[in-house]
């Protein structure tokens, strides 16, 4: 069991993480200004998430681990995040309706996850809840601005949701880690949420006037450690001083 | 850990004496270091004093997630009892009941507005976005310019009277 929470920890940590570095990639690069910090600051809640995550997964693990060495010396098939969080950000309509599907997806999950038997999951989730709730806000308001927008804005939404309609499927299939938690509690029933976020996505788009677009090549195995090539290569980067100059410290 | 819940009302220093006072009296010193016009005490961050023999403990809370402040509070908390002639301090973060901006103290608001940044409107379960009040010409006619500013805890507004732009601390 021991285990298995400890996976599923990782597992929130990586993903969190993950999407926090994507995001942090806009910095100095966005369209405008204060566009631009709130993507990064978006990146530094996700990146708070994650440290608790790690944090608490670390004291799990017991001596010789700690948030640095679980985020810096793990390989990538080590890693367990949703394989969406590691996509290349492309563009900004893809960075846009990623963070939105991902912030609706921790929006309904963080709110399952506050009445977790685990009580620090539950801390965790209740204290997180309050910033996804401005991360869904902005990048809602984002696909809307921008589906119902010029035809050309219309247009990169519409082959943004073409480009990440593959890795929607992952958001709700339990892994084994997740089943087995599920017993006792801990971890959120994800099936109960999709409908949930259908439903918010959906309400969305009709005010975008954009169009969900079902996928016949469903990605799912990034929380087993089955990714992309993607992700090692940010991987490579975002680990390169740790690899270079090991317990380094600021 | 206790399970999470926001009622717990703000503990501020209530009417303490000898070393309970003395140490409250230290930690109302320390500053935020983005925000420094408000004190530790002023958030709510500090949660809880303990004394166990020598052993000092401060039991603080951090505000958003990511918030890199937090580190240098936990510093300057450190320094301020050291310079008081304490040495024994431990200093713990515990995250439920998860902080919110309802335990900001009215004097903080006030002292936030004065400094130039608009105080959080309403509270933690409403999370305003109009009405906000220009801390500097008092005209509620404001526009919201970005959900996020400077730091984790701020919006960018603008006066749509006296044209100038400010902070708005966010509900949390």
């Amino acid at each position: 069991m021991k285990n298995n929470l400890i996976n599923y920890t990782l597992h929130l940590a990586d993903s969190t993480l993950i999407l926090s570095h994507r995001n942090s990639e806009w910095c100095g690069h966005g369209p405008i200004l204060e566009q631009d910090i709130a993507l990064t600051n978006i990146a530094l809640d996700l990146l708070g998430q994650s440290r608790n995550f790690y944090q608490y997964a670390a004291t799990l693990m017991g001596e010789g681990f700690d948030e640095d060495k679980l985020a810096y010396l793990r390989d990538a098939n080590e890693f367990k995040n949703h394989l969406i969080s590691e996509q290349p950000n492309v563009d900004w309509a893809v960075t846009i309706l990623r963070q939105f599907y991902f912030s609706c997806f921790q929006h309904f999950f963080y709110n399952e996850l506050k009445n977790s038997n685990d009580e620090q999951l539950a801390a965790i989730a209740t204290k997180a809840l309050k910033e996804v709730t401005y991360h869904l806000r902005w990048s809602s308001e984002w696909v809307i601005r921008l589906g119902d927008g010029t035809q050309e804005s219309n247009n990169k939404m519409q082959n943004s949701v073409q480009a990440l309609k593959d890795f929607i499927d992952e958001f709700f299939v339990m892994s084994h880690y997740e089943t087995t938690l599920l017993t006792e509690n801990i971890s959120v029933d994800l099936g109960k949420i999709k409908l949930l976020w259908q439903q918010k996505v959906n309400d969305v788009f009709e005010e975008a006037t954009l169009k969900f677009v079902p996928s016949n090549n469903k990605q799912i195995g990034g929380k087993n450690g089955n990714h992309s090539e993607h992700l090692a290569i940010l991987l490579n980067e975002m680990q390169v001083l740790q690899r270079t100059y090991p317990n380094s410290v600021w | 850990m206790i399970k999470s819940s926001n009622n717990i009302k703000v503990l501020k220093s209530p009417p303490l004496e000898g070393w309970e006072a003395e140490i409250w009296n230290i930690l109302e010193t320390v500053c935020d270091p983005e925000v420094p016009v408000l004190t530790i005490t002023d958030l709510g961050i500090v949660r809880d004093v303990k004394v166990d023999g020598e052993l000092i403990e401060i039991i603080i809370t951090p505000t958003y997630t990511g918030c890199p402040a937090m580190d240098m509070i936990a510093m300057n908390i450190r320094l301020a009892l050291i310079e008081n002639g304490y040495s024994n301090i431990k200093i713990t973060s515990i995250l439920s009941p998860a902080w919110t901006t309802d335990w900001m103290t009215e004097t903080g608001k006030q002292k936030l507005q004065e400094y130039g940044i608009a105080p959080p409107k309403g509270n933690a379960e409403t999370i305003a976005a109009d009405g906000i009040e220009c801390p500097q010409c008092k005209s509620i006619n404001t526009k919201l310019i970005s959900e996020f500013g400077s730091t984790a805890c701020k919006a960018l507004y603008k006066c749509e009277d006296c044209k100038e732009p400010f902070d708005y601390f966010k509900c949390y």
